[in-house]
């Protein structure tokens, strides 16, 4: 068949067809299916037999869209999101638990060592921290002030915004970085342990430990649980580049990408949990101390049970 | 013949061809976004003033969502393009060609902190000179690929008038393609330089010389182009 005629016989279903992509019903959307394999063998034929170049690029063009429409939208995602939160972010989480664990070291070591050291050389604070850092920190945590962790004059509002600004680029950055060889999230890992710990081990110790503790009580399960989770994504990532195993770098890197971002989803509604407790919770004193912590206790408990128990009754997908 | 088109096998036993996106229109369009989150952000912290210090909590917040989420959002339903990619016509796909959905979309907006540093996305840049498909980072570990859109075709397109001549020997697509495209810039070449890439293919043009050859080669672009 000559090009002239193959055109003249399949033009007006062309037609239609770029019609029905332009959201114009030029036909049943049940046909699309069976449209669209006819036009591949259109494209396919067109190329064999060596038609004009302008030709199979029209039909190129249009059985990429059509591609498009047929393969996108395959599944329900309100399903999925409900599952992943009740089943399958835990799940990951300890399927995942090599890492995890080795972010917690990495995060938890020298957040607990400075902690225990500057209750016995409080001098050491000088060498992590700035004096204008130190200042601040007596300003904020000073037992006189109405609230706690923030200036009298910030809002709550503000202060929630500036920790979703804040601490969940750090979880990101900490994710991110792990694509350097995994050295960018233990590097975040380490820095954000050693900054947290000297802060809370410095104000144990200079007798801010009540205003201190009980501020961070709060949010500290959800805040430090996510950034630890943040950390062991990203180590997934930096994994895959060190030890790809049988697949090619890039191969493993895509493979290891999908487990590390759905981490991430979880890691991320932790940071929101965190940010609201930390903004509308924490800084208040007309709660009890005793109260604060033991929120806090059961807030350690219910996440870390939360991670460890849930979804283990459904069947493996 | 170009070396900057993937071909993408389907289901349906076909193969699509994707034309990849380099550094330079997507840098472009990263920077309409940008302006365009600036904008957002300042629209925000005007309107937010009103409410004295609790807005700047607003603006934060604004500043987060535009600069991780907006990116990804619009990735993921706006088949694959922020308004600056739909403004330089490209658009982000999977490597398989497919639109790209959120868990692609999330994982390589938020691995642009990676390639943004050490400044500027110098990792970006770099990675996206270091292998065939353009790549950043972002896009090694999410499997996308950043292409032009298929668009609407250039009627603008040009082809000097010849009488057509067929050629002596059976063309396939890409030789056809290369013949027409050389016909199309002909114009904005210098006759040099055109003349001298006339007399290269000698199965079509023999041993003529170079202004000779070009008005051959003029002639098959006509034949092919369908002028027959």
């Amino acid at each position: 068949m000559k090009q002239a005629p193959f055109e003249l016989a399949h033009a007006g279903e062309w037609d239609e067809f770029e019609a029905f992509l332009d959201q114009k019903p030029s036909f049943d959307p049940a046909e699309m299916p069976a449209r669209f394999r006819r036009l591949c063998q259109h494209l396919a034929l067109a190329a064999e037999r060596r038609y004009s170049a302008d030709l199979v690029d029209r039909l190129n063009r249009l059985a990429l869209r059509g591609h498009h429409a047929l393969y996108s939208h395959r599944r329900r995602e309100s399903q999925q999101v409900l599952d992943f939160m009740a089943a399958g972010f835990p799940r990951l989480v300890r399927l995942e638990w090599r890492l995890v664990t080795a972010a917690a070291v990495l995060f938890f070591g020298p957040l607990l060592a400075l902690i225990a050291l500057l209750q016995h050389f409080p001098d050491f604070a000088h060498y992590l921290l700035a004096p204008e850092q130190i200042a601040s920190f007596h300003q904020m945590y000073d037992p006189a002030n109405r609230r706690i962790g923030m200036r009298e004059a910030d809002t709550h509002v503000m202060m929630f915004g500036f920790y979703i600004w804040n601490n969940v680029r750090i979880g990101f950055q900490t994710f991110a970085g792990g694509m350097l060889a995994g050295v960018g999230s233990a590097w975040f890992l380490g820095a954000n342990g050693v900054i947290i710990g000297a802060v809370a081990g410095y104000l144990t110790h200079a007798g801010f430990g009540e205003t201190f503790w009980s501020f961070v009580a709060g949010h500290s399960a959800p805040e430090l649980i996510a950034i630890v989770l943040s950390g062991a994504a990203g180590l997934r990532l930096g994994l895959a580049v060190i030890a790809p195993g049988n697949m090619s770098r890039k191969a493993a890197l895509v493979a290891a990408a999908r487990p590390a971002v759905r981490i991430m989803y979880g890691a991320a509604l932790l940071f929101l949990a965190a940010a609201l407790v930390e903004a509308f919770w924490s800084p208040l004193t007309e709660v009890p101390f005793g109260t604060k912590i033991a929120v806090g206790i059961v807030l350690w408990a219910l996440i870390l049970a939360y991670l460890i128990l849930a979804g283990r009754a459904r069947a493996a997908r | 013949m170009l070396d900057t088109t993937r071909r993408v096998a389907t289901p349906e036993g076909i193969e699509l061809t994707l034309r990849l996106a380099g550094p330079v229109p997507r840098a472009l369009a990263w920077s309409v976004d940008l302006a365009l989150r600036a904008a957002v952000v300042l629209v925000v912290m005007t309107l937010a003033s009103q409410l004295g210090r609790a807005g700047w909590g607003v603006v934060l917040l604004a500043a987060f969502f535009v600069e991780w989420l907006l990116p990804a959002w619009f990735e993921a339903q706006m088949r694959g393009q922020t308004p600056g990619k739909r403004l330089f016509g490209i658009a982000v796909l999977n490597d398989d060609g497919t639109p790209l959905r959120w868990p692609g979309a999330l994982t390589r907006n938020l691995l642009r902190a990676v390639d943004f540093l050490p400044f500027l996305y110098a990792f970006g840049l770099v990675a996206m000179l270091l292998n065939r498909d353009f790549k950043r980072l972002g896009d090694l570990a999410a499997g996308t690929v950043v292409v032009y859109q298929s668009g609407a075709v250039d009627s603008s397109r040009k082809i000097p008038e010849a009488a057509p001549v067929p050629p002596p020997v059976e063309l396939d697509l890409e030789e056809q393609r290369a013949v027409l495209e050389l016909a199309e810039r002909s114009s904005g070449l210098t006759r040099e330089r055109v003349e001298e890439l006339a007399a290269l293919p000698t199965p079509l043009v023999g041993g003529l010389d170079g202004a000779h050859a070009a008005a051959r080669l003029l002639g098959m672009a006509n034949y092919l182009a369908g002028r027959q």
